[in-house]
């Protein structure tokens, strides 16, 4: 077997270096509840969580159902010098990523809010709290940074009053919700959240991960961390599936969807079989107009991370090619392990206007934004 | 082969590790219960800084279940997507053969030995050296 | 239109019984008479509704007989249709998915005896894969050794989602009793429905339920390689059939990328996923879930990375294609030899044994 070795020449400046990038995924963490969160969320509910927990649907109180491959999910080194947890430090970030990696627009998804939990009106009162410490801690003292609209989704009513209080705010660049959910999300219980987003214009981002309460394989729930990893691309299938078959970018053709750190080579082989499925079934599926491939190169984007790795670069490079250059959004998944270092992610070879797109210009379109 | 002095001995305590910069390379030197590494602190994958990693052990399984563990602290996991380096050779776990970073011999040598280097060393003290 | 060699070898094709009365015969008088007195319905499974398109091609439909149960028509459309020298039938009849462990290994026991009857001894050229209630492991694997000894029997069969992920230890009977008997296990779209077939909950529509299979084979091979059954089991051959085969590439990609950085989690998969699948899993080839430019068919081929993977099948009586269409278009002519012919013959050793 041979290897392509995406080493650079020496000498060799990568594009990305000048080029200012997009970073459609970053996870930033408070310092501290009390001094951050709290400020936020009703005394009410700052006991709640004291006296009892989060309480996603999963079996530990703290931390995942997984143990992760090191602690927080994150690179050993994105840890700041002056304490706290990876990505709870702006200085810290801007010094380790945002200024080398010359980022221009990144999107902050928080990942601990209220999505997923059990206690709906617990999950609502967090969700707006996120919202807020995003607004008041990150995107007013970093004009790059974007904020996302968290939503406690398993409650349309109070997703839908949340996305219209937050949509006036310049700062929010996008609907976030996770991708487990408790039903297969393009189910009509989840409707009111994707009309609220598309009277806002504002795009459907769906993050992998979550709390559904379904477990990740259909055989039950697998026994290691690298299944739960490999499966979220199995997830985002699911969820790209039921969006597409349940007929909610027919219902809204203006809605656009960024599915969020699954990886996209799997893309490829879903829509040439949701065509022959969509062709075959085109009775059950009286809601779905169009053909899926189609709706997914109208209406759907994929943020990069974590790029699949073939042992041939090439190859990979080839499936982008079919997925179209026009749909992909980079993002590095700073502060996490499993992280994209830009400059190393397309072999050198890549034509500029394809890096072009992928790195910057397909984010500032499907979020109607300039680089500040 | 190039002979650099990076440190007197007493300033290089086991448990530590600290980075250098040699004919402009970044080397990640490791003190592991007195044994000397040194690796390339620039994880073949990705870039990542090898010399942030973790220290750990070898993992192994003859037959699933059958977990052992050895050569405690001469495994380094890269901090970023934990590939895992072995201190002495720099070679990757999952595929020694085309996976691998470059090690350096790292080596403790007595001052009175390294009067003809061109840094100042006293012939008393013992002196951490890296060939390159 | 690409024209198969002589002595093809169809993987997968699906007879039925054509309704549960035909089984009694076959069932211990316990269950005979439980069949009879308790109301027992047809145990068909939700994944495959007769009159659902994909159940049945047109023009192998038979008025309003169940797709498939009828012997004469399988050897005639499919058999002889194809001109292939053997033809392997994975009976996906629901009835090994009874909760009752001892009920469902009633059933598959009656299940086979049917087919060895009914369908075997008809016609030289019929083998079989043996059914087994998937969610009793000790019970399947007695049923493998008692089955196995008629060798027209090839492999087992298991539907890719039961109870717990198939690679979890609880099932290593059934792997362990598969190899000593010399058969590959096969897994095949569908579901026991212990668990919600995707992983974000209960599907509206059959149409997601057969989109999810492969994202269901996608966990399937995650789990088989993570708990190391590959290593656990040297001489067992794994097949997926019906499994759809495009995802494969860029699912091995991702797994790989992630076994390169947990390899500590799961120390006994001891080499890249990718190789372990290349030697150790086949898979049937329809669907293929092809893209329909023959450029891009033959990139993907590239992807997959193997001649060796690739098994022959119809999936008769499903609508997967149309007239003889069974492989993709643009496949070079001795890849056609070897999906049709050396694949098979290497993964099933008793059609290596000639007459049985």
């Amino acid at each position: 077997m041979t290897v392509e070795v995406l080493d650079r020449p020496s000498g060799e400046t990568p594009a990305e270096a000048t080029l200012r990038i997009a970073d459609c995924d970053i996870h930033p963490s408070p310092k501290s509840l009390e001094r951050e969160i709290h400020p936020f969320l009703e005394r009410r509910w700052q006991r709640h969580l004291e006296r009892y927990g989060a309480r996603p649907r999963q079996p530990f109180l703290n931390g995942p159902a997984y143990p992760k491959g090191q602690p927080d999910a994150a690179r050993r080194d994105a840890y700041p010098p002056a304490g706290g947890r990876p990505g709870s430090d702006l200085a810290f970030m801007r010094a380790q990523h945002l200024d080398p990696n010359n980022v221009g627009f990144g999107v902050l998804n928080p990942l601990k809010s209220g999505q997923g939990l059990q206690n709906l009106d617990f999950a609502d009162a967090y969700c707006r709290a996120i919202n807020d410490w995003q607004i008041a801690f990150w995107t007013r003292e970093e004009p790059r940074l974007k904020a996302s609209i968290v939503i406690p989704y398993e409650d349309a009513a109070a997703s839908v009053r949340e996305i219209e209080r937050c949509a006036g705010e310049e700062d929010y660049v996008q609907v976030f919700m996770l991708n487990r959910t408790a039903e297969p999300m393009g189910q009509r219980r989840y409707w009111p959240i994707y009309d609220a987003a598309a009277a806002a214009g504002l795009p459907l981002a769906v993050h992998a991960f979550g709390f559904g309460g379904a477990p990740i394989t259909g055989s039950g729930w697998p026994s290691y961390y690298i299944e739960d990893m490999t499966g979220h691309a199995q997830s985002s299938q699911a969820v790209l599936t039921s969006m597409i078959f349940e007929g909610v970018f027919d219902r809204l053709p203006g809605l656009r969807m960024v599915l969020i750190e699954s990886g996209f080579a799997w893309l490829p082989a879903l829509c040439w079989r949701l065509d022959r499925v969509w062709m075959r079934m085109r009775d059950e599926l009286h809601r779905c107009k169009r053909r899926p491939s189609e709706i997914v190169r109208e209406q759907v984007f994929l943020t990069t991370q974590p790029m699949e790795e073939p042992n041939r670069p090439r190859q990979l490079v080839e499936c982008i090619d079919w997925i179209g250059w026009d749909r992909l959004l980079f993002a590095t998944d700073y502060p996490h392990w499993d992280f994209d270092q830009p400059d190393r992610v397309l072999p050198s070879w890549v034509d500029a206007e394809k890096r072009r797109a992928f790195f910057t210009d397909n984010a500032l379109r499907v979020y109607g934004r300039q680089m500040p | 082969m190039t002979r650099h002095v990076v440190a007197p001995v007493s300033e290089f305590p086991p448990g530590t590790r600290r980075c250098v910069v040699l004919e402009g390379r970044r080397i990640a030197l490791f003190n592991v219960g007195g044994r000397y590494f040194g690796l390339l602190d620039r994880c073949p994958h990705q870039g990542g800084p090898l010399s942030e990693g973790v220290l750990t052990g070898l993992v192994e399984a003859g037959a699933p279940g059958d977990y052992s563990f050895s050569r405690p602290g001469e495994i380094l996991r890269c901090p970023w997507h934990g590939w895992e380096f072995d201190l002495a050779t720099g070679k990757s776990r999952f595929d020694p053969r085309r996976h691998r970073t470059r090690a350096f011999r790292v080596s403790a040598e007595p001052g009175e030995e390294l009067r003809a280097e061109t840094v100042p060393v006293r012939v008393e003290e013992d002196y951490v050296v890296v060939e390159t | 239109m690409t024209v198969l060699p002589p002595g093809a070898i169809d993987c997968d094709l699906h007879p039925a019984p054509p309704s549960v009365s035909a089984l009694m015969p076959y069932l211990e008088p316990h269950w005979a008479d439980a069949a009879a007195h308790r109301g027992l319905h047809e145990l068909e499974t939700i994944a495959w509704p007769p009159n659902a398109p994909l159940s049945c091609r047109p023009d192998w439909r038979d008025g309003d007989a169940r797709p498939g149960s009828d012997p004469a028509r399988l050897i005639s459309d499919a058999v002889d249709g194809f001109g292939t020298r053997y033809a392997i039938l994975n009976c996906l009849y629901g009835a090994p998915m009874l909760y009752s462990e001892d009920m469902a290994a009633g059933f598959a026991r009656a299940l086979n005896d049917w087919l060895k009857a009914e369908w075997l001894d008809r016609d030289p050229r019929l083998r079989a894969s043996i059914t087994v209630p998937p969610h009793a492991p000790g019970l399947a694997a007695e049923e493998i050794e008692r089955a196995a000894e008629d060798r027209r029997f090839v492999q087992v069969l298991l539907p890719v989602m039961g109870e717990t992920p198939p690679g979890r230890r609880i099932n290593w009977p059934v792997y362990a009793a598969a190899e000593r008997a010399g058969l590959p296990v096969a897994f095949h779209a569908g579901s026991a429905y212990r668990h919600p077939p995707t992983p974000v909950g209960w599907p509206s529509y059959l149409a997601e339920d057969y989109a999810a299979q492969a994202t269901a084979f996608q966990a399937a091979l995650t789990s088989l390689i993570a708990e190391g059954v590959f290593q656990k089991f040297p001489d067992l051959t794994v097949v997926f059939a019906e499994s759809g085969v495009a995802w494969l590439p860029a699912h091995l990609w991702r797994l790989a990328k992630y076994w390169r950085g947990l390899r500590m989690e799961v120390p006994w998969v001891d080499r890249s996923p990718e190789e372990i699948v290349r030697e150790r899993v086949r898979f049937t080839i329809q669907p293929f879930d092809a893209p329909e430019e023959p450029d891009a068919v033959a990139r993907l081929l590239e992807h997959l990375g193997s001649d060796d993977m690739l098994l022959f099948a119809t999936d008769y009586p499903h609508w997967q294609f149309d007239g003889m269409g069974a492989l993709p278009e643009g496949l070079p002519a001795d890849l056609v030899r070897r999906i049709a012919v050396d694949n098979p013959l290497s993964t099933y050793p008793r059609l290596r044994e000639g007459k049985p």
